[in-house]
């Protein structure tokens, strides 16, 4: 019993990071119907720039977080504004080889200006606590509470604010919007800055959580979060957060009885699954579209 | 179109992942005949990881290669001739040790190849040099399979059953451990190698093997498996892998899962590096593992090279640098033995070799591996400490 809460605490723990990182796939693709490939690059620069935050700058934790969330913010809207505003109108495929491309151009770039080697996240002070038999560690409560956070925040943005109901508008229908007299460019760089610092805000807790950053660490993670993405029902954002804890604890279940090497191959067979027994996610609605 | 995309994208992610998962199969290598040539200098090619996941490995053995060559050419060269060294990055990866070996043999015409440091990299170039009867010296792949691919493949290094028996005797004797876990990475030669003997001695000495997990070389989160090791109850935990790894491993265990005090680590030479320090912090005291070398061990040959690093890079080499420099050592010994610098002559005398090396006499068996003496080191204050010398 205990070694099954504490594996639940492992996974939640790594399910909120993919949550956070599946959010910025899911609401990309809710308002302009592009899966951002470079997404988890995005993550991995966080990560980075945490990490030179808190060894070069010397700031705390929770200022090198503040620091990369903004510029990954920054760095998403020129993302944006670059590379996929004068795709708008191309064929989707277009805009889906872009997004590959950049990927491939973030992890070379940085392998070129920092090199490959992993670099070590410093930790801060360790605090165990135990219950029920369980140990929980700062780093995982960390790890929760900023991403819960973080996702109230969200739906207050998304729900309460002006620019949030302009999310919605246009991701209901762009034209109408437009027509409404929303700023729709305006509007789209807004979505791409509040995913891409939710993504690196992922990226620091992780490199503080494991203890490690380097220039590759994104793909991976990157791709799952996109099956947490697909699994919830992509362009719903509690789908988002339900599929990042599923597939987190899923990996981590799979992990406890003794089969970690399939682990990664977990996280697609449920993307394959998904695809085939409901191919709109677990909260998407079925809508058929017009040929 | 929703749908379909969707389902075009899962296959293609699929597709992706299969491609980089089959990638590292080496070419067939053909045969081409390598002209030692008599004139010019003496060719000896290198493959070393120079960057990715072991790079620290391939920059202190290069270090020491590079003033291996460096000595030999200030005392005259070998047969009158100089001798010059061509080093290939294989970048840490399979594919690119054998696409390298390919290039030192085909383009470069080396008489011998120096290298690779992982045994899986190795196991890629091997085939290659065998092929076309080239010598190739490693100088610290310890999987026995290495030597094994044929007859002009050598190695500097003491082999994994040893290393493994060393540990395990260790744990019994030394710390009088009866419950040990082990943890694997399953995409390596080296770690499967290791624990496989590991196992089998630990068994022999009347411990039990209470939990055996597994990852794969590039994860960086080891909770799940640390939490199930931990639930086990072992005294001794063996971590048979590189510094990238084990310094996540050790920080995770004793940072994010709570491992008691009392359960010791314990590795092999896969963990001589400063990085797993960096990585580890603090949660790599007061664990142990084997090695080839360490830096207070007294000999003369030892001594001398320590100044002459010392001097030369203002730091302490390594157990990489160390085996690195008497692998090139070997191949020179081996060349002025045979009085050619024609590879198979360099083979046949390499057979015969009886160096006095700074890692200990090297003098090959039947399956021309070294059998020489490990020294067992222990981490205190993140500093590697002598403890013990196990001979064979």
């Amino acid at each position: 019993m205990a070694e099954f809460l504490q594996q639940l605490i492992n996974g939640i723990s790594l399910g909120s990071v993919y949550a956070l990182i599946a959010l910025g796939y899911t609401m990309v693709y809710g308002i302009i119907r592009l899966i951002n490939f470079a997404h988890g690059e995005v993550y991995m620069l966080g990560a980075i720039f945490g990490y030179y935050a808190i060894t070069t700058l010397k700031l705390p934790f929770f200022a090198a977080l503040a620091l990369a969330m903004v510029l990954c913010a920054g760095l998403g809207v020129i993302m944006e504004r670059i590379a996929y505003k004068p795709l708008r109108n191309a064929p989707r495929v277009a805009a889906l080889m872009t997004a590959v491309g950049l990927s491939l151009f973030f992890q070379n770039f940085t392998i070129y200006s920092i090199g490959a080697s992993p670099k070590a996240f410093p930790k801060m002070q360790q605090i165990n606590w135990s219950f029920m038999g369980a140990t929980v560690s700062n780093g995982q409560v960390l790890i929760l509470f900023t991403a819960i956070a973080l996702m109230i925040i969200l739906h207050f943005i998304v729900q309460k604010t002006k620019m949030g109901k302009a999310m919605r508008a246009v991701s209901f229908d762009q034209d109408a919007a437009k027509l409404m007299g929303i700023n729709v460019d305006n509007t789209i760089s807004f979505t791409f800055a509040i995913g891409s610092a939710l993504a690196a805000a992922g990226g620091v807790l992780v490199g503080q959580y494991y203890g490690v950053v380097q220039p590759l660490m994104g793909t991976l993670p990157g791709l799952k979060a996109f099956v947490a993405a697909v699994l919830g029902g992509i362009g719903i954002i509690p789908g988002a957060m339900i599929g990042g804890l599923i597939l987190g604890v899923a990996e981590s279940t799979i992990s406890a009885i003794g089969y970690s090497t399939f682990r990664d191959a977990v996280a697609f067979a449920i993307l394959i699954g998904i695809l085939i027994l409901k191919p709109a996610g677990i909260l998407g609605k079925n809508v058929r579209e017009k040929v | 179109m929703k749908r379909k995309s969707f389902i075009l994208i899962a296959m293609l992610l699929i597709a992706s992942l299969l491609v980089t998962a089959c990638g590292s199969k080496p070419a067939e290598a053909p045969a081409a005949a390598p002209a030692g040539g008599d004139e010019g200098p003496i060719k000896i090619g290198g493959i070393y990881p120079l960057t990715g996941a072991i790079a620290t490995f391939g920059q202190s053995s290069k270090k020491a290669i590079d003033m291996a060559f460096e000595e030999v050419n200030a005392n005259g060269g070998l047969l009158g001739r100089k001798v010059e060294l061509v080093m290939e990055d294989n970048k840490s990866a399979q594919a690119d040790s054998a696409t390298a070996a390919q290039k030192l043999i085909q383009q470069d015409k080396v008489v011998a190849i120096l290298g690779a440091v992982a045994s899986s990299n190795s196991l890629a170039a091997a085939p290659i040099a065998q092929e076309a009867k080239v010598p190739m010296v490693s100088s610290s792949s310890t999987n026995p399979a290495v030597t094994e691919v044929g007859d002009y493949i050598f190695r500097a290094a003491f082999i994994d059953p040893f290393q493994g028996q060393v540990m395990a005797n260790f744990a019994t004797n030394d710390l009088k451990a009866v419950k040990a876990a082990i943890m694997t990475d399953a995409n390596s030669d080296y770690s499967i190698g290791l624990a496989n003997v590991f196992k089998d001695v630990f068994t022999k000495n009347g411990g039990s093997i209470v939990s055996e997990v597994s990852f794969v070389s590039g994860d960086t989160d080891f909770n799940a498996i640390l939490t199930t090791v931990k639930n086990a109850q072992p005294d001794v935990v063996f971590v048979p892998s590189y510094y990238d790894t084990v310094g996540l491993i050790l920080n995770q265990a004793k940072n994010n899962v709570g491992f008691p005090e009392n359960v010791t680590f314990l590795g092999a030479d896969g963990w001589d590096s400063p990085t797993l320090f960096e990585l580890a912090g603090d949660a790599a005291n007061g664990h142990y593992f084997s090695n080839h070398y360490s830096p207070d061990v007294d000999s003369p040959e030892a001594k001398k090279f320590i100044e002459a690093f010392k001097a030369k890079y203002n730091e302490t080499p390594d157990a990489l640098a160390a085996l690195a420099y008497d692998t090139a050592y070997m191949v020179f010994e081996a060349i002025e033995a045979a009085g050619s610098a024609d590879s198979t002559a360099i083979r046949d005398s390499l057979v015969k070799i009886d160096l006095k090396g700074v890692t200990g006499a090297i003098k090959l068996n039947e399956k021309r591996d070294p059998v020489k003496s490990a020294v067992v080191i222990k981490i205190e204050d993140q500093q590697q400490k002598y403890f013990t010398t196990v001979n064979p």
